[in-house]
């Protein structure tokens, strides 16, 4: 029967996918080269003593990785002092090491010493621009209330972010916007923008010519950088990371930064860091591996979230085809939970305790988002089986689950099967928004691409994914003329002929 | 065999069948006639439980028409719409042999009982393979008898069978329905608007007008005793004569 060959193509497809999480201490790094950079040096540093380790490269902003380390979905990522006392521990007033490592000891967290080197906030321009303009301090952007301000939508929000600022030194800037960090610089460099928010070891400062804005009324606190790691990691990891404390300097980590956006590749930077000795593996070889890591992963997310949403959305659909209000619900609430943005819904279910930041909340998004066209497809499918063969089927005797497997859901199939291709192309697409949470897939090189302004690397992803899509695509057309039933294909002009012979 | 027994049966407002007392008798052939929208429809489809009476009860056999019974009652009784309400994804053959296969009966039995039916109906059996699409429709027809026939049901109900065919396959299939229901000797409910085959089918005729059975009786008692000015008006509204 076609419908067990379908169910048995896809209990393959769920067995055979590999565990999406192996025994081994998960480093995280938010989405700007400088996290990259430490926690690539991290992960070879704990890698040396021995332990097993991953990266996952950028996933996000302060609490996206706070919640991610409190929840186990990683163990260990780069963050400041700074943000540790302001965003994470909502202090007042600045804190010692002593008082943050005590708060945070009770979640379960701990934090090495300074790694060596100090990078705060910094209100950054051009510096022809602040020249033109007389800008030499923060203040001074007080008579300049015109300038086009962009800022991340971290700084933003963030508690020692814009908003305390503007009320402390009393700005009132009419142009005021929110992009993407890696967006920020380009936009800069044309003139789109005068005024953004960066680090004080950004590598964009001197390749571009920028001047950080003198913090004159010394708004910004401290930032020195440190790792959190979770206190259940083993001795040796942690021992590792302690190890890095006192390792950097500004100049240092300016320089690393620097590199890795030369190199478009924040390993070619930790290989500086560990001396000329561990030069990393280049070359084509090495790029069409990491593409096949990606594209792997990223079939095993769209496999199994596919997967779910077929074997939970075609009986939901079954149920939706009959009338009544039980149906509305099922029809409404799936098509609610697809107009939910897509970002949005990750965000969300990230707050999901069992969830949080790991290739579960990527799967169970992209499962959400391709229920709809499934069930709805499956529903209008059964809904349009014309009454009379209805009515045959019923009449002839078969139990209800026999008319639904040996005439109905035969006849809805070519519906059934478009609805299960276009979950099937939206979840290619939308599974590249998986990297943000750190759970991998064809997004990881795009968005890393993005913040290194690496157009290669993120061709790198986006090429894969546009291929895959159309593969995708393909695989289901022939599907179709695998699982639709011939007598359903017959073409139109031999349906119509109509002898007068009986 | 079949018993209505003080049935009423309500589409929401709309009132389809009112309070009807019918006697159905074992292997003949019973009409039911009547202008479009008086019910025969209904009638047929409460005898196979596909509408469940709002008042009364339907028995056939010894059982009552009931969610317990209705299986092993369709079993029991084919069904045959205009049409044929045939699957369009099986083959004829695969739509004939449907229920016997599903029932895992015998292979070698349906297989003769395949062919069996081909002659009874004077189907070719190389249309077997064929796709309803394919055929014509009075091999469509055909098809649809043939799977109602199948397993050799007590009770025959066909709703309208030749309602779709042209003139000359609907006077060849008249034919054969006539022989088949006098070879056979099953009980037989066939619905039709038609008063010539009506007349050259039945044993006996059921009359009804907007949910109301009018009168029962042969074509001649219909003529000569009509219940109502009705039965007449509704004898001389058709065309052609009524001798076949
Ligand atoms: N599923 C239904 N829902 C609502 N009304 C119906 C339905 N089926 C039949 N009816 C109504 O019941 C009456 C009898 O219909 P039917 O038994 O099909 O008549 P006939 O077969 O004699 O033409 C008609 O008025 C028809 O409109
Ligand atoms: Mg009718």
């Amino acid at each position: 029967m076609s419908s067990r060959r379908l169910l048995f193509g896809l209990w393959l497809l769920l067995v055979g996918c590999p565990p999406l999480d192996a025994e081994t201490i998960r480093i995280g790094s938010k989405a700007f080269t400088e996290s990259y950079v430490l926690s690539e040096i991290a992960l070879r540093t704990v890698e040396n003593a021995g332990v097993k380790a991953v990266h996952r490269p950028g996933m996000g902003g302060t609490i996206v990785l706070w919640q991610a380390l409190r929840s186990a979905g990683i163990d260990a990522y780069p963050d400041y002092t700074g943000t540790i006392g302001e965003q994470i521990l909502s202090a007042e007033n600045p804190l010692s090491h002593v008082e943050m490592r005590r708060a945070l000891a009770e979640h379960g967290v701990g934090m090495t010493d300074s790694l060596g080197f100090d990078n705060t906030y910094a209100m950054v321009m051009r510096r022809d621009v602040a020249k033109r303009f007389g800008i030499g301090t923060i203040s001074d952007l007080v008579m300049n209330r015109d300038l086009e301000v962009g800022l991340t939508h971290e700084f933003m929000e963030r508690r020692d972010g814009w908003r305390t600022l503007a009320a402390r030194y009393g700005l009132e800037m009419q142009n005021v916007r929110g992009l993407e960090h890696a967006l920020a610089y380009p936009a800069l460099a044309r003139g789109d923008l005068d005024v953004i928010d960066a680090y004080s070891t950004d590598a964009k400062l001197a390749k571009l010519d920028l001047v950080a804005l003198t913090d004159d009324l010394g708004f910004f606190p401290r930032y020195e950088a440190v790792f959190l790691y979770r206190l259940d990691i083993v001795p040796a990891a942690r021992r590792a990371l302690e190890s890095l404390a006192g390792t950097f300097d500004e100049a240092r980590m300016t320089r690393l930064n620097s590199v890795a956006e030369r190199t478009h590749d924040y390993a070619v930077a930790a290989d500086l860091y560990f001396g000329a000795g561990t030069k990393s593996r280049s070359g084509v070889g090495r790029v069409a591996l990491r593409i096949a890591g990606w594209t792997l992963r990223h079939l095993q997310l769209v496999a199994v979230s596919l997967g779910l949403a077929i074997l939970i959305g075609v009986p939901l659909g079954i149920r939706a085809a009959r009338p009544g209000l039980l149906s509305q619900i099922v029809l409404g609430t799936v098509g609610v939970i697809y107009t939910i943005p897509s970002l949005a819904l990750l965000a969300a279910l990230v707050a999901v305790p069992f969830l949080g930041i790991s290739g579960r909340t990527a799967i169970t998004a992209l499962f959400l988002y391709s229920l709809l066209p499934i069930v709805r497809n499956t529903a209008a499918g059964l809904r349009s089986i014309p009454p009379e063969i209805r009515q045959s089927a019923a009449a002839l005797g078969l139990e209800e689950s026999a008319q639904l497997r040996r005439v109905l859901l035969p006849l809805a199939m070519p519906t059934v099967l478009a609805g299960i291709k276009t979950s099937a192309v939206i979840n290619v697409a939308t599974a590249t928004l998986a990297a943000l949470i750190g759970a991998g897939g064809l997004g990881e090189p795009i968005l890393s691409g993005l913040n290194l302004n690496d157009p290669a690397l993120i061709l790198q992803g986006a090429l894969p994914a546009g291929l895959l899509a159309l593969l995708v695509q393909l695989g289901f057309d022939g599907l179709e003329r695998w699982l639709v039933p011939r007598g359903l294909r017959l073409d139109e002009g031999r349906s119509q002929r109509v002898t007068s012979t009986p | 065999m079949i018993r209505f027994d003080e049935v009423t049966h309500r589409f929401g407002e709309i009132e389809a069948l009112r309070d009807i007392d019918l006697e159905i008798e074992a292997g003949r052939t019973t009409v039911l006639i009547g202008p479009s929208g008086c019910g025969k429809s209904t009638l047929l489809r409460l005898v196979v439980g596909l509408v469940e009476p709002t008042a009364g009860r339907v028995i056939v056999g010894e059982e009552v028409v009931g969610p317990n019974t209705v299986l092993d009652l369709r079993r029991r009784m084919g069904y045959v719409i205009q049409g044929g309400g045939l699957f369009p994804h099986l083959t004829a053959g695969e739509n004939v042999t449907l229920l016997a296969r599903h029932l895992r009966r015998p292979e070698e039995e349906t297989e003769s009982r395949l062919a069996e039916l081909c002659a009874l109906t004077h189907l070719p059996e190389s249309a077997l393979a064929r796709f309803p699409l394919e055929l014509s429709g009075g091999q469509q027809q055909r098809v649809g008898l043939m799977r109602a026939l199948m397993l050799e049901p007590e009770v025959l109900l066909l709703d309208e069978p030749l309602g779709a065919l042209d003139p000359l396959v609907r006077r060849e299939l008249q034919r054969e329905l006539r022989e088949i229901f006098g070879a056979l000797h099953r009980t037989v409910l066939l619905v039709t608007h038609d008063l010539a085959e009506a007349a050259y089918l039945a044993d006996r005729i059921v009359l009804l007008r907007a949910g109301d059975i009018i009168q029962t009786g042969t074509l001649d008692d219909l003529r000569e005793r009509p219940a109502e000015p009705f039965v007449r008006r509704f004898l001389s509204a058709q065309r052609p004569p009524v001798e076949l």
